[in-house]
C-alpha cells in the first residue's frame, strides 16, 4: 500500500522532472535565446513567479480537502491589493512614514480574512453549496473592486517596500520564502493538527464526521478565513513590489489555483489531497509556461497545452484508480 | 432485576416528520448488564428511535433518562460524552483516513497548539484492536479493509469511552461467523462491566442467543417487551407484524418452458468465480446468500454493467455478449435493482415518465414525445400491476415503497423482457405490500417470464422460488429445488458449510 501512496504523491514530481528534461533538450534546438533553460537564476525566478498563485493554491487545497471550493480568491486578491496600496496614501498613514507598511499589510490581510469569513459564514449558516456561495461572492467582491476606483488603476510605490519584496535571502526571493513558509505551515496544519485531520474526515465522509460529533460549520469558517488570509497574503507579497493594481487583476486566479490543486492529485470531491503535491502542481504549471515560452510558443499555445495536459493527467489518474475490469460501469 | 436503576430509560418519545408520525409514544428501559433486543419490521421506527438516543435527532415529545437523570442530547458528541455510544449499521467511516483516526473521529487526542497526539492515538487504538482480535493495525487505511473489518472498526468505536449504554444497529449484517464470535465476546465483556446494550437485528437466532429481553416496535408504536427466556420466535413475530408469518413454501407450480437463460462458468475477477446456472421460462430462480456473496454482481454482469472475466451467457441457447444495459435490454434482460430510489427510479420525475424511461426514444410523434402513447403505456401497467397512485402526474418520490417497486417492474414489463432479474424485491417495503410483490412475481412467472430473484430474506426466497441457488463468498455452494430445501441446509450452504464441514 505504501507503494501506492508513493506512486500517487510522487507522480507530480516525476512530471516536473519530465518537463525539465524535455524543455532542456527541446530548448537546445528551438530556443530563441542561447541561455540554458535549467539555469539556476531562471529556476529561482520561476519559484518567485509561482508564488502569487502558489500561496492561493495551497489554501485552495485545504478548502477542497474539506469538500468545498472557493471561486472568490481572485477578487479577494484584487481587493486586498487595493487596500494595501490605497491605505498608504491615507493622511494619517503618510504621517507614519515607513511605519505605515506594517499597518498597510495588516489592513490588507484583515480584508482577506473578513471576506473569507463572509464566505464561510454563509456556507455554514445557510447550507448553500460553497460553489454557489463563492460564485456569488466572486462577482460581488469584484464589484467592490470596481466601486473603489472605477476602471482606474490604484497605484502607490513605496521604495522600502519594493526593496523588501525584491530582497533575496539565502538566494531565494521574498515571495518564494512566503510561498515555502505558507506551504510548510499548511502542511503541518493538515497533517499534524486535529483541525486538519477533521477537515479530511469532513471532506471524506461528512455524515460520518457529523455522527462522530465533529462540528462541520466552524471548520468550514476557519478554512475560508484561512484562504481569505492567504489570498490577501499573496496580494501583499506581489503588490509590495509592483505598486500598481488594475481592477481586473487576479481574474482567473481561482481557476489557476484549482488547476494546480487538481494536478497535485487532490480529489475534487474532497477527503484526499496533499499540500506538498499542490506545490508540485504549481511548479509544474509555471514550468510549462516558462518552458513553452523558452522554446518560442506564444501565450495562446501555452494555455491550450496546459488545458490538454490537465485533461490527460486526470484521465490517466482515472485509469490508474480503476479497480480493474470487474468495476461497475456507470 | 426489577430493583436495578435502568441505565437508560425512554418515556413517551414522539418524533414526527412531515406527514409521518415515526415514533408514537415509545417507552422502554435498559438495565445495566442487560442485552436488550429491539425488533420491528423495516420502517417500524427502530432507526429513528436509535437516532433520537444517539443525539442525531431531537424528539418532539417525551424524555430520556440516563441513570434516572433527565437528559437532553443535542449532538452525537453529547450523547457519547454521556455514555451512550451508537454503532451504526451503515458504515459511517472516512475511508481515506487510518483506522485510528476513524475510531477516534471527533475526539482525537490533542497536544499543545491543537496538534494530534499520534503516539497516544496509535497506542490506544492498538490496545483496543488487540481486544477485538483483528488482523490489522491502527495505521491501516480504512479503505483498504474488507467490509467485515470495517464493521469491526465501527465496533471498536464503542470501546473508546467508558460507555453506559451501547447501541448496536445490525452489527452482524456483514460479519462472518468467526467475527460474530468476537463480537459476541465483546458484548459479553461490556455486559459484565454493567453496560446496558441495545441490540437491533433481524436475525432471530442471534436474538435468542445473546439477548435478555426483547422490545418490539410496530408502525412507530411500542408493542411490548418480552423476556427472551420465556418466549419463542413465533410470539415475537406475531408482535412484530401483528399476525403469524407465512413461512410456507411456494406450492403453486405451473408449466415451465424451455431454458431461457443459461450461464456457464461465469467469473468476474475476485467478485465471483465459476458460476453456472440456468433458468427456464415460467420459473422463478432464487439467489440466497449473505451480503457480499456476489449475487448482485452476477445480476449486474447479466445486465451489462460489469464485464465478466470468463464464462458464457446463453439466451435461448444462443451465446450472447452483453456489453452494456443497451445490449441487455435489446436481448430481453431486465434488472430491477437493489437500490430502488438510487438506481431504479428518477425520484423527481412523475410516474408516467419513469415507466416509459427506457423506451421514450421510440414514443415520438414527429420531433416531440408523444404524450398519448406514454399515458397509454402507463395506464396499461397501472391496471395490470394495481399501482395505486392519484394519477400519472404524481412524483414517484411521494409513492409508498411497494408502489414505487411496481413502477420499476412495470417499466421493464413494458419493454417485453424474457428474463426479469429482481434484486431484493421487498427491501424497505411494508409487510402488506410484500406479499403483494411476492404474488406479482409468481404471476409473472406463470405468464412465462423467466424470473431471477435475489434476496437476503429467507422467507422470501422460500416463498417465491421454484429453485434456490445458495451462494457463499463468490461461489455457488448448492442448488436446491423447492421440495428438498430446508432452512438448516440453506443456512449451512450460505455460511460456506458443506455437509457439516467448513469450506
Amino acid at each position: 500500500m505504501n507503494k501506492d501512496i508513493l506512486l500517487k504523491q510522487g507522480a507530480i514530481w516525476a512530471f516536473i522532472v519530465v518537463e525539465l528534461v524535455f524543455f532542456s533538450v527541446a530548448g537546445s534546438y528551438l530556443s530563441v535565446s542561447d541561455s540554458a533553460f535549467m539555469d539556476f537564476d531562471n529556476m529561482l525566478l520561476l519559484l518567485k513567479q509561482s508564488a502569487p498563485i502558489g500561496i492561493i493554491a495551497v489554501g485552495m487545497t485545504i478548502i477542497m480537502i474539506n469538500g468545498n471550493i472557493d471561486l472568490s480568491v481572485g477578487a479577494t486578491y484584487a481587493l486586498s491589493a487595493i487596500v494595501l496600496l490605497d491605505s498608504m496614501t491615507w493622511p494619517f498613514m503618510q504621517d507614519l512614514g515607513d511605519w505605515a507598511i506594517p499597518f498597510a499589510w495588516m489592513f490588507a490581510l484583515t480584508t482577506g480574512i473578513v471576506l473569507g469569513a463572509i464566505n464561510g459564514l454563509i456556507v455554514w449558516k445557510t447550507g448553500v453549496d460553497a460553489f454557489i456561495v463563492t460564485l456569488g461572492s466572486m462577482l460581488g467582491y469584484r464589484g467592490l473592486v470596481f466601486m473603489y476606483n472605477g476602471e482606474q488603476p490604484t497605484s502607490h510605490l513605496n521604495w522600502t517596500l519594493v526593496d523588501f519584496a525584491e530582497a533575496q535571502f539565502l538566494g531565494l526571493h521574498t515571495a518564494t520564502w512566503f510561498l515555502l513558509g505558507a506551504t510548510l505551515l499548511l502542511w503541518l496544519l493538515m497533517t499534524r493538527t486535529v483541525h486538519g485531520r477533521n477537515a479530511y474526515a469532513i471532506g471524506n465522509n461528512r455524515e460520518a464526521a457529523v455522527n462522530a460529533g465533529i462540528r462541520v460549520g466552524p471548520h468550514f469558517l476557519w478554512n475560508f478565513m484561512l484562504i481569505g488570509f492567504l489570498a490577501s497574503l499573496s496580494a501583499v507579497v506581489f503588490y509590495s513590489e509592483s505598486g500598481s493594481v488594475n481592477p481586473n487583476d487576479g481574474m482567473l486566479y481561482e481557476l489557476w489555483a484549482i488547476t494546480a490543486v487538481v494536478l497535485g492529485g487532490t480529489k475534487l470531491t474532497g477527503g484526499y489531497g496533499s499540500i506538498i503535491s499542490t506545490l508540485g502542481g504549481v511548479i509544474a504549471i509555471q514550468l510549462l509556461r516558462k518552458g513553452l515560452g523558452h522554446i518560442g510558443a506564444d501565450t495562446e499555445t501555452v494555455n491550450l497545452v496546459i488545458g490538454l495536459i490537465l485533461i490527460a493527467v486526470l484521465f490517466l489518474d482515472r485509469q490508474l484508480n480503476r479497480k480493474g475490469k470487474e468495476e461497475l460501469k456507470t | 432485576m426489577t430493583d436495578q436503576t435502568p441505565v437508560l430509560r425512554l418515556e413517551d418519545i414522539v418524533k414526527t416528520f412531515p406527514g409521518v408520525r415515526a415514533l408514537d409514544g415509545v417507552s422502554f428501559s435498559v438495565l445495566p448488564g442487560e442485552v436488550h433486543a429491539l425488533m420491528g419490521e423495516n420502517g417500524a421506527g427502530k432507526s429513528t428511535l436509535m437516532k433520537v438516543l444517539g443525539g442525531i435527532l431531537q424528539p418532539n415529545e417525551g424524555s430520556i433518562f440516563i441513570e434516572e437523570e433527565p437528559t437532553v442530547m443535542v449532538t452525537p458528541a453529547q450523547a457519547k460524552a454521556k455514555g451512550v455510544v451508537f454503532i451504526h449499521q451503515e458504515l459511517s467511516l472516512a475511508d481515506e483516513l487510518t483506522v485510528a483516526e476513524n475510531i477516534w473521529l471527533g475526539e482525537l487526542p490533542r497536544k499543545s497548539l491543537g496538534r494530534v497526539n499520534w503516539t497516544k492515538l496509535y497506542d490506544d487504538t492498538n490496545a483496543i484492536l488487540k481486544t477485538l482480535n483483528v488482523g490489522f493495525d491502527a495505521k491501516t487505511r480504512v479503505g483498504d479493509l474488507s467490509i467485515a473489518n470495517q464493521q469491526m472498526v465501527e465496533i471498536a468505536r464503542a470501546l473508546t469511552v467508558d460507555p453506559k449504554a451501547v447501541i448496536f444497529d445490525e452489527p452482524t449484517a456483514s460479519l462472518t461467523d468467526a467475527e460474530k464470535v468476537v463480537l459476541f465476546d465483546v458484548i459479553a465483556d461490556l455486559q459484565s462491566k454493567g453496560v446496558g446494550i441495545i441490540y437491533i437485528s433481524h436475525r432471530m437466532e442471534e436474538i435468542f442467543k445473546i439477548t435478555d429481553r426483547i422490545s418490539v416496535l410496530r408502525d412507530g408504536q411500542y408493542r411490548g417487551t418480552l423476556t427472551t427466556r420465556e418466549t419463542n420466535e413465533e410470539d415475537v413475530t406475531k408482535l412484530m407484524i401483528g399476525r403469524s408469518l407465512d413461512l410456507s413454501r411456494n406450492e403453486s407450480h405451473h408449466e415451465m418452458g424451455d431454458v431461457a437463460l443459461e450461464v456457464r462458468g461465469l467469473s468476474c475477477g475476485k467478485l465471483y468465480q465459476d458460476v453456472s446456472f440456468s433458468v427456464r421460462k415460467g420459473e422463478v430462480l432464487g439467489f440466497y446468500g449473505l451480503v457480499g456473496a456476489g449475487r448482485t454482481e452476477i445480476a449486474e454482469t447479466l445486465f451489462g454493467l460489469r464485464d465478466p472475466s470468463a464464462g458464457q451467457i446463453l439466451l435461448n441457447g444462443q451465446e450472447v455478449r452483453i456489453k452494456s444495459p443497451i445490449d441487455a435490454i435489446a436481448n430481453g434482460i431486465s434488472l430491477v435493482p437493489e437500490d430502488r430510489k438510487g438506481q431504479g427510479l428518477v425520484l423527481g420525475m412523475n410516474c408516467r415518465d419513469n415507466m416509459t424511461l427506457p423506451q421514450v426514444d421510440d414514443l415520438t410523434a414527429g420531433p416531440f414525445v408523444s404524450d398519448g402513447a406514454e399515458v397509454a403505456i402507463f395506464d396499461q401497467y397501472r391496471d395490470k400491476l394495481d399501482i395505486r397512485t392519484p394519477g400519472w402526474r404524481q412524483t414517484v418520490g411521494n409513492l409508498s415503497g411497494g408502489n414505487q417497486q411496481k413502477i420499476v417492474i412495470g417499466k421493464w414489463l413494458s419493454m417485453r423482457p424474457e428474463v426479469l432479474i429482481v434484486d431484493e424485491p421487498t427491501r424497505g417495503i411494508d409487510v402488506g405490500s410484500k406479499s403483494e410483490i411476492h404474488n406479482l412475481i409468481r404471476d409473472l412467472a406463470a405468464q412465462g417470464y423467466a424470473v431471477i430473484v435475489i434476496s437476503s430474506e429467507m422467507p422470501e426466497v422460500l416463498h417465491v422460488s421454484d429453485r434456490i441457488v445458495a451462494m457463499y463468498s463468490g461461489k455457488v455452494m448448492r442448488e436446491f429445488t423447492s421440495e428438498e430445501v430446508t432452512e438448516d441446509s440453506l443456512i449451512q450452504a450460505i455460511s460456506g458449510i458443506i455437509n457439516g464441514k467448513v469450506a
